[in-house]
């Protein structure tokens, strides 16, 4: 259940985010994470819920972007989605591959209500 | 309004591991951080590695448990310097924690650190130290499908310890299949079977080690 320090991280940044801004209040928080990785999206959601309570964050919407594991192959060039499980190039096999996408953990952008915001 | 962060969520804990990093390169320090899980024979295969590595190199050890001395005390009684990093029920170890680690050691006096990390297939796989290399230990009676439940530790790994092979009789384990398993996760990981209470096999695995440390030097002398 390292999802919980995970989100520790993430909310310490968004809450400092939304203050420097002079927020109001978050209205949604966008993360992209990697299928290598092993951040669970249920448990990220509850530990969001979690430590969001009694915050500026409170009850913003968790918005998590999945990113499908793509290697290039060193061998033969060939660039190719995969799974967690295979990472051989499909095309010449060769096992020297190197993983483009699918370990991130990545804060993306946060929506926040301002004071006197346009239309508010 | 939307505001851009764009940052990585580790990013304290990446920023703490790149300075554990600098300091280590600066000492001259290679540092291998162990996972596995519990009763994996993590104690055991270090202290199968002190002995077998200890006229060559100066070892010390840090241990990461959730909560005790015991392993470290294992560790004392082989006059090895070790500092025991309790996470106070974490499942994973930071790098700030491994900051006050390396403070609490005298690295001018040190070639090679062993971390130990919490009895965990899953969580310290996210989270980098400022460590040289991840190796994975499983342990014959887990079971040869473990690569397939736990992709991420294998992919993270440079190399895979698998311990208590002179149990394997007893356990049905399928080295092939194991082989198989993890030569599709990561193929250039290197598997070294050892026995680590009896010494078998330890040989392979330190040689591999020592390989490593001597590359990274050379690397440094460059």
């Amino acid at each position: 259940m390292h999802e919980m320090a995970l989100m520790e991280s993430v909310l310490d940044t968004v809450e400092s985010s939304a203050e420097q801004a002079g927020a109001l209040k978050v209205v949604k928080v966008s993360l992209s994470v990697g299928e290598m990785t092993e951040a669970i999206a249920e448990a990220l959601e509850f530990a969001f819920e979690a430590l969001t309570d009694g915050t500026i964050m409170e009850g913003a919407e968790l918005a998590i972007t999945y990113i499908t594991p793509r290697s290039r192959c060193s061998a033969c060039g060939n660039e190719f989605e995969h799974d967690r499980f295979h990472i051989i190039c499909p095309r010449c096999g060769s096992v020297n591959t190197r993983l483009l996408a699918g370990r991130e953990l990545y804060i993306d952008s946060i929506e926040v209500d301002m004071p006197d915001e346009d239309g508010a | 309004m939307q505001i851009d962060i764009a940052k990585p969520i580790l990013d304290k804990n990446d920023r703490a591991a790149q300075r554990n990093r600098e300091r280590l390169i600066e000492h001259g320090v290679f540092v291998v951080d162990l996972l596995a899980s519990p009763g994996a024979g993590k104690t055991s295969t270090i202290l199968a590695t002190i002995e077998a590595l200890r006229d060559t190199y100066r070892i010390a050890v840090i241990e990461g448990d959730i909560a005790s001395t015991v392993d470290s005390e294992k560790i004392k009684e082989q006059d090895i310097p070790a500092v025991q990093v309790n996470t106070g029920g974490a499942c994973h170890l930071e790098s700030e924690m491994i900051r006050r680690a390396l403070d609490a050691l005298d690295l001018d006096e040190l070639d090679l650190i062993i971390i130990e990390n919490v009895g965990n297939l899953v969580c310290p796989t996210d989270f980098y130290l400022g460590e040289d290399l991840k190796v994975m230990i499983l342990s014959v009676p887990e079971g040869d499908d473990k690569p397939l439940k736990y992709p991420g530790i294998f992919q993270v790994a440079s190399a895979v310890i698998l311990n208590k092979v002179d149990t394997m009789p007893v356990f049905d384990f399928n080295e092939n299949a194991f082989r198989e398993a993890v030569g599709q996760l990561n193929p250039t990981a290197p598997i070294f079977p050892i026995a680590a209470t009896k010494g078998q096999g330890v040989q392979a695995w330190t040689e591999w080690l020592s390989a490593q440390v001597e590359a990274r030097r050379a690397e440094a002398a460059e």
